[in-house]
């Protein structure tokens, strides 16, 4: 019964001569374009959960700083994440140049942090774990270096945004964003 | 030949079913005759009391799931609405909130009695895996419901949570991405998250019925960790055991009971009664009870990515268990060293939970550095090197001859 259903010179005698060959070849192309296939058919499923186009479309916002004073911040939210706006003081910006890079954990200037040095703009979220850190009210704690407090597992960052104490393992993130004007910035 | 085979039922309907299709003989044989060893204890009832809360969990959850907005701008009113004006409403979401707690209860005990008795030794190293992989997919489940009443502590969760991937190397990132389908937690994340919610508990069922008939191949273990000889060593599983588990079951859910209908919202979180906001982290983000084991661990190492492999590492341990345990004497009872050690893991799994609903700084952190130190060594040191030093008690000739004392047990072999 079964031999029948098998073409001639394979079946029962494909352990032997070209046969064999012949076979096995067949049963690796087959199984990589199975593969292939399978892998194929699995992108449109990833592929769906990643951003859609409208979460992207609205990936940038324009930002007006004129009411904000020097020494206040403000939060604005941006792709559904909080990004601090710091108008910063001469004593702030003093103590985030002055830094000797070697005592940082993420060595980056302050110059390169910044467009204009009076204003810092970073996303507001520790880049340990997600939280939104404190220090954007003047009644906040904002931690050993005077920039921002993690309450959620301690991390400290300074007045540059950098990260300098706690389980952090980078500074918070400086977001794309240009000058539009002397007064506005957009986001993204 | 196509035939039909031989069935013995004697009413006609069910015998003609099971000639073509033998579910009966298949439950007749596993649920009624099937062997368990005679001297098994009230721990045993547990895997029982776990299934049932599986089944008690997909029950609320569809009728919760009738109710249930699974977009960001209504899911917390959805609950509160369910909470105030849905018929009973607040008894199906109470029972599946504490419902969670009392199926992690139920599995934490079936896994430590597991450890205690070496339940998971040849032959069983492939029923304690999936017991695992249950596991796994249990955390999965209870943290992706968490999420959906969307209040401070579901949001906040799930941001740290889904972060833990971004500290894997290059691939963290786009895999953060992708979980949530967006630049933050947001909506996208959480209609997957429902969907997967939904999903879960129905590949949980296929998992525990692969568990039971990996369990069913080679038998029950059962205190004194040695193999079920003949008859005189097992009771049917009809009525002895059906009946034994089901009082357990009984006994259980009046513990359950009493945290639905007098302390609800004793095992939660008041910061979930706020409506999410992505600008506002609560002061102190702890998890639910059933992961504060491992998020002390998580939060004990200094490093992020090194204390994400800790954290997956402790669970994926597990797995190898049956290779690390070296001893060939399955129960604690006849192991008088790793007893106490047993024990004290036991305790250091409680030491850590406390740990990681404190705050990560000053002792606490020291005690759960020095509990997640323990944990390690615990299962790559002295499970390895206990195997091979220790020497174990005298393991009884047989079950039967243990439980029943000498000339007694004779006679029943005899018989």
């Amino acid at each position: 019964m079964a031999q029948t259903t098998h073409p001639p010179g394979t079946g029962g005698h494909a352990a032997s001569g070209d046969g064999s060959n012949r076979r096995d070849f067949l049963y690796l192309a087959t199984g990589a374009v199975g593969v292939v296939g399978a892998a194929s058919a699995a992108w449109p499923f990833i592929s769906s959960m990643n951003p859609a186009a409208d979460t992207l479309a609205l990936a940038s916002i324009d930002v007006d700083l004129a009411p904000v004073a020097e020494g206040q911040a403000i939060t604005v939210t941006w792709r559904g994440k909080p990004v601090f706006v710091r108008h910063r003081n001469a004593k702030e910006i003093e103590q985030a140049k002055t830094v000797n890079l070697g005592d940082l954990r993420d060595p980056v200037a302050d110059e390169a942090r910044v467009k204009k040095p009076e204003w810092l703009i970073v996303v507001g979220i520790c880049t340990h774990l997600g939280c939104v850190p404190l220090g954007q009210k003047v009644t906040d704690p904002r931690g050993d270096f005077e920039g921002w407090f993690c309450p959620c597992h301690g991390s400290h960052y300074d007045t540059a945004g950098r990260i300098r104490k706690g389980p952090a393992p980078a500074n918070l993130v400086v977001p794309t964003y240009a000058f539009t004007s002397d007064t506005k910035i957009r986001l993204g | 030949m196509a035939q039909a085979q031989a069935s013995k039922f004697k009413n006609p309907l069910v015998n003609w079913i099971d000639s073509r299709l033998p579910i009966f003989t298949m439950l007749d044989h596993e649920y009624n005759h099937y062997p368990m060893p005679r001297n098994v204890n009230y721990l045993w009832a547990f895997g029982a009391i776990a299934g049932i809360m599986l089944v008690i969990m997909i029950a609320t959850g569809l009728f919760l799931a009738m109710q249930y907005s699974s977009h960001t701008s209504l899911a917390f009113d959805s609950v509160e609405r369910i909470m105030r004006d849905v018929n009973y409403g607040w008894l199906l979401r109470y029972v599946h909130a504490n419902g969670a707690s009392m199926f992690f209860i139920a599995v934490y005990i079936h896994m430590f009695r597991g450890l205690y008795y070496g339940s998971y030794k040849a032959p069983r190293e492939i029923l304690w895996i999936l017991g695992v992989i249950i596991f796994l997919v249990m955390m999965g489940t209870a943290f992706m419901g968490y999420v959906l009443p969307w209040g401070q502590m579901s949001f906040w969760g799930a941001t740290v949570i889904t972060n833990l991937f971004s500290a894997f190397p290059i691939v963290g990132d786009p895999i953060v991405t992708l979980l949530w389908g967006g630049f933050s937690v947001d909506n996208p994340t959480l209609n997957r998250f429902f969907a997967l919610h939904f999903l879960l508990p129905f590949v949980l069922l296929g998992l525990v019925i692969l568990h039971t008939a990996a369990l069913h191949v080679c038998g029950s273990n059962n205190p004194l960790g040695i193999d079920a000889k003949g008859p005189q060593d097992t009771v049917p599983f009809n009525p002895y055991v059906t009946l034994k588990d089901g009082f357990a079951v009984v006994m259980f859910l009046i513990v359950f009971a009493f945290f639905v209908f007098f302390m609800p919202n004793y095992l939660g979180h008041p910061d979930n009664y706020i409506p999410a906001n992505p600008l506002v982290t609560p002061a102190h983000i702890v998890p639910e009870w059933y992961f504060l084991p491992f998020y002390a661990i998580l939060r004990a190492i200094p490093d992020k990515l090194g204390g994400v492999i800790a954290m997956f590492g402790s669970i994926a341990l597990l797995m190898a268990l049956p290779w690390l345990d070296t001893s060939k004497v399955r129960s604690c009872k006849f192991r008088p060293i790793y007893r106490q050690f047993f024990w004290i893991l036991a305790i250091d799994g409680l030491v850590l939970g406390y740990a990681g609903a404190m705050p990560a700084e000053g002792a606490w952190l020291l005690i759960a550095r020095v509990g997640t130190f323990y944990y390690f060594f615990h299962f790559l040191v002295l499970l390895p090197v206990l195997g091979k030093l220790e020497r174990p008690l005298p393991l009884p000739n047989s079950i039967s001859e243990a439980v029943l004392k000498g000339a007694h047990a004779k006679s029943m072999e005899k018989a």
